[in-house]
């Protein structure tokens, strides 16, 4: 059995993120799409995608690329 | 066993700033929370915001504050650093308060060789008045009152401050570095960590220069404006170390 790469996992707070984009822009795994619905404040925030869109389990690797360059620190990041 | 890798420094509130999509400023912020709580200072730094989008940095940096009037950042942390000299003093100031309105302030402060450290965000306009012309814009650079763009002929050419206090005798470190991409803004947080320890042994003046987008006034998406930043605004002011007599490594090891 071939090693398992690295894991990781953000988790985006709604409330707080403001719909700049500049974390998709950075991620290299692809791992973070825009939310189909409002937060409060009226914009569309982003959201960990966990492997919904590559039809397998999340690439994340906790590189913490997206938190570095997120303006509103509305990005944790845990990595196993 | 998983573990937390990435979190909200202990030195800035939680609470939602009111800065745009995409700002440098809410970036930058967090640098100086971080660096404040690395270096181990929080319950002895006292900060100095400007007048302009900062004016609020009081709401979210948990260190003391006192709010200076426009342009008058250095003056103000002079004084408080001299009534408290075991104090770390830092002011953050825009290109706006810091390069057109507190020009004398600033130039006197670095020529004197104040302990204190400046923070000087550099968006290329006035941004909390929306959008006119700053010393600071650079040549050919849209705003509200070069339509357009700045004209040197008619308008002047853009003012490197930087440049010019690194000419006064007072001043140690002085770098620039910019928030437009993961590695600048890691570059820019060991650039404030420097300039933090550069007062926190009493050598001198220290400055960093901050080139951070302004995708509102630029009119540019976040993505494009952190773009337009790297690709243009960085031909009129190249980022590297203007000025370094701390005679510790900088940041290539060199």
């Amino acid at each position: 059995m071939t090693k398992k790469a690295k894991k990781g996992r953000i988790t985006v707070d709604r409330e707080f993120c403001k719909g700049c984009y500049l974390c998709i822009s950075v991620c290299p795994t692809g791992s973070i799409g825009i939310s189909g619905t409002l937060n409060q404040k009226g914009y569309y925030p982003v959201e960990f995608l966990d492997g919904k869109n590559q039809g397998e389990e999340s690439r994340c690797t906790g590189c913490t690329t997206c938190a570095i360059v997120c303006p509103d620190v509305a990005i944790e990041v845990y990595r196993e | 066993m998983e573990k937390k890798v990435f979190e909200r420094p202990r030195y800035l509130k939680k609470a939602s700033t009111h800065y745009c999509p995409g700002c440098g400023h809410s970036i930058l912020h967090r640098l100086v929370a971080e660096v404040i709580e690395e270096l181990g200072i929080g319950e002895r730094t006292i900060g100095v915001p400007p007048a302009g989008c900062a004016v609020l940095a009081y709401d979210y940096i948990d260190v003391d504050m006192g709010e200076a009037p426009h342009g008058r950042g250095a003056a103000l942390a002079t004084g408080i650093k001299r009534v408290l000299p075991d104090r770390i003093v830092f002011s953050y100031q825009g290109d706006g308060d810091i390069a057109a309105i507190g020009t004398a302030e600033t130039i006197h402060a670095a020529n004197r060789g104040e302990r204190i450290t400046v923070i000087f965000v550099n968006n290329g306009c006035y941004g909390m008045t929306g959008g006119q012309m700053a010393p600071t814009t650079v040549t050919g650079q849209l705003s509200t009152t070069t339509p357009g763009g700045r004209v040197p002929l008619r308008d002047g050419y853009p003012v490197d401050l930087s440049e010019m206090l690194a000419v006064a005798k007072g001043t140690v470190y002085i770098e620039r570095t910019s928030v437009t991409s993961p590695k600048n803004i890691l570059r820019t947080k060991r650039a404030i960590t420097k300039a933090f320890r550069t007062q926190i042994d009493g050598l001198g003046f220290s400055l960093v220069e901050v080139l951070s987008p302004c995708p509102t006034n630029w009119k540019l998406s976040p993505v494009e404006a952190a773009r337009w930043a790297e690709e243009t605004m960085t031909k009129t002011y190249p980022l590297k170390v203007i000025k370094d007599l701390t005679g510790t490594p900088g940041q290539d090891g060199n």
